[in-house]
């Protein structure tokens, strides 16, 4: 009876997504719901509300997925909880590094850094790296990589906006080059809090 | 020219592979490759570091070496998986290379076999009581790993006792098994862990630093107060003193050290010594 009334929830959500209620007059975006997803609690529920929330940290969970030496810890989940203090553009960027940052300090195996770079291209084809808010909000396109620290190989991207083939290209470079800053200001960061002790 | 070029390639952050010798007490980050000596001597002026060829280069041992916590095979190279001070210690008898490893800050505890830990029984269920370690499962306990007990001799551990023992399974595979009893059967200072004193926890790194040979800090706490000290490899110490508020200040002094320099650390000691 409870099996019956899960599948029935998920199909009601699941065509919720598809049809969207896009209608004309409605300035809603996307949901889903789920229900009784949890078997401990008395009720449970998950509400989806956009899709960029849940896109945001399934790009994390990958970058972080193909780096990490998940081999060496069976039957264990890692856990990473990023709270935004304040968002001044380049978000996800930063949530890349700050995940990054959060594994080393807590010794869990990886096979190597890696960083989050965000370039933004405006209307005259300008690359900005790093944006501001006000300059992601007014980019033709905002691109965002995570390389990582071997060979600054591109393990993630995720593209906004509209550009053309060199232009991706011109920007995984600048990308690139900007990763060697990052990754050393990371090898300072940790060379300090080791020289204390 | 070599040399310029080799401190050019190393502000670019970029990982080429540094023979370990040269890295050793450097800090070193995940990601990074480390050539053994022998790798070192095999590259030579045409390789990776254009080094000069050393006239001795045939008195090195070229024994096993021993790839400790935080670096993993890779090939014929040494992988750096955790952020730290790369540490080298030579062979003390016979063959081998030696074993190198990271020390690295951590306070999450992975069970290793050998480890002597304490934990808190919180399960017991027929004759195995569950312990928690810290680690990602409890270990379990059989009530025979005891010195002394037999079927019928059960020993008195309760739910929310606290054990010292040492594992003798501990790998990623397998739930880890813990024993009160060393290989000859003696408790050798394992078992239970008396009433009263406080267990508190600290970094990994801070429990091998105080449990090093010659430690400073526990010399100038043993002369503070009389106490009773237990040290878990997972992060947690018991102390027990004479009154509630001396066990509590040697708590916080233990805490504390992972901050202080030495310098700050003799001060506060005088100061309490005084009053």
């Amino acid at each position: 009876m409870e099996g019956a009334m899960q599948t029935e929830t998920k199909i009601r959500a699941e065509s919720g997504i598809e049809s969207g209620p896009r209608g004309p007059g409605c300035s809603l975006r996307n949901f889903a719901c789920e229900q009784n997803l949890l078997s401990r609690p008395d009720g449970s529920a998950s509400f989806l509300q956009g899709v960029a929330e849940k896109s945001r940290e399934r790009l994390i969970r990958n970058t972080c997925e193909a780096v990490v030496l998940g081999a060496l810890h069976p039957r264990t989940s890692i856990t990473v909880v990023l709270q935004v203090v304040s968002d001044a553009g380049s978000l996800l960027a930063c949530c890349l590094n700050a995940a990054c940052m959060a594994l080393v300090d807590a010794g869990v195996p990886m096979r190597a850094l890696f960083c989050g770079v965000t370039c933004a291209l405006d209307s005259d084809g300008t690359l900005l790296l790093d944006p501001t808010a006000k300059q992601e909000k007014e980019a033709r396109a905002v691109l965002t990589f995570a390389l990582d620290s071997v060979e600054q190989k591109l393990l993630m991207s995720t593209t906004k906006g509209l550009y053309s083939d060199a232009e991706l290209q011109q920007c995984l470079a600048a990308a690139q080059a900007a990763s060697q800053h990052v990754f050393r200001f990371y090898r300072e960061s940790l060379q300090r809090r080791y020289s204390k002790s | 020219m070599a040399e310029a070029a080799a401190v050019v390639a190393e502000s670019l952050a970029g990982y080429r592979a540094r023979a370990a010798r040269a890295v050793l007490e450097q800090v070193v980050l995940p990601g990074e490759e480390l050539l053994l000596p022998e790798q070192e001597d095999e590259e030579g002026p045409g390789g990776t570091g254009g080094r000069p060829l050393r006239l001795n280069a045939g008195a090195r041992s070229r024994g096993r070496v021993v790839c400790g916590p935080g670096l993993r095979r890779c090939g014929d190279r040494l992988l750096v998986t955790k952020c730290g001070r790369l540490r080298h210690k030579e062979p003390g008898s016979g063959n081998g290379g030696g074993i190198y490893w990271v020390d690295s800050q951590q306070k999450r505890y992975v069970p290793v076999k050998g480890d002597h830990v304490i934990g808190i029984v919180t399960a017991k269920s027929g004759d195995i009581f569950k312990v928690d370690v810290g680690g990602s499962e409890p270990a379990s306990l059989s009530y025979l790993s005891f010195e002394g007990a037999t079927k019928r001799n059960r020993p008195n551990v309760q739910v929310g006792d606290l054990i010292y023992g040492q594992f003798v399974v501990a790998n990623k595979d397998m739930e880890p098994e813990m024993v009160c009893i060393d290989s000859c059967g003696r408790a050798n200072g394992m078992g239970v862990i008396g009433q009263d004193g406080l267990l508190f926890k600290v970094t990994l790194g801070l429990i091998r630093r105080l449990l090093a040979p010659d430690c400073e800090i526990l010399q100038e706490v043993g002369k503070l107060y009389p106490l009773e000290i237990v040290f878990g490899m997972n992060g947690r110490i018991w102390v027990k003193a004479k009154t509630i508020q001396q066990t509590l200040i040697l708590a916080n002094i233990l805490e504390a050290c992972e901050h202080m320099t030495a310098d700050q650390r003799k001060q506060i000691f005088s100061r309490l010594a005084e009053s």
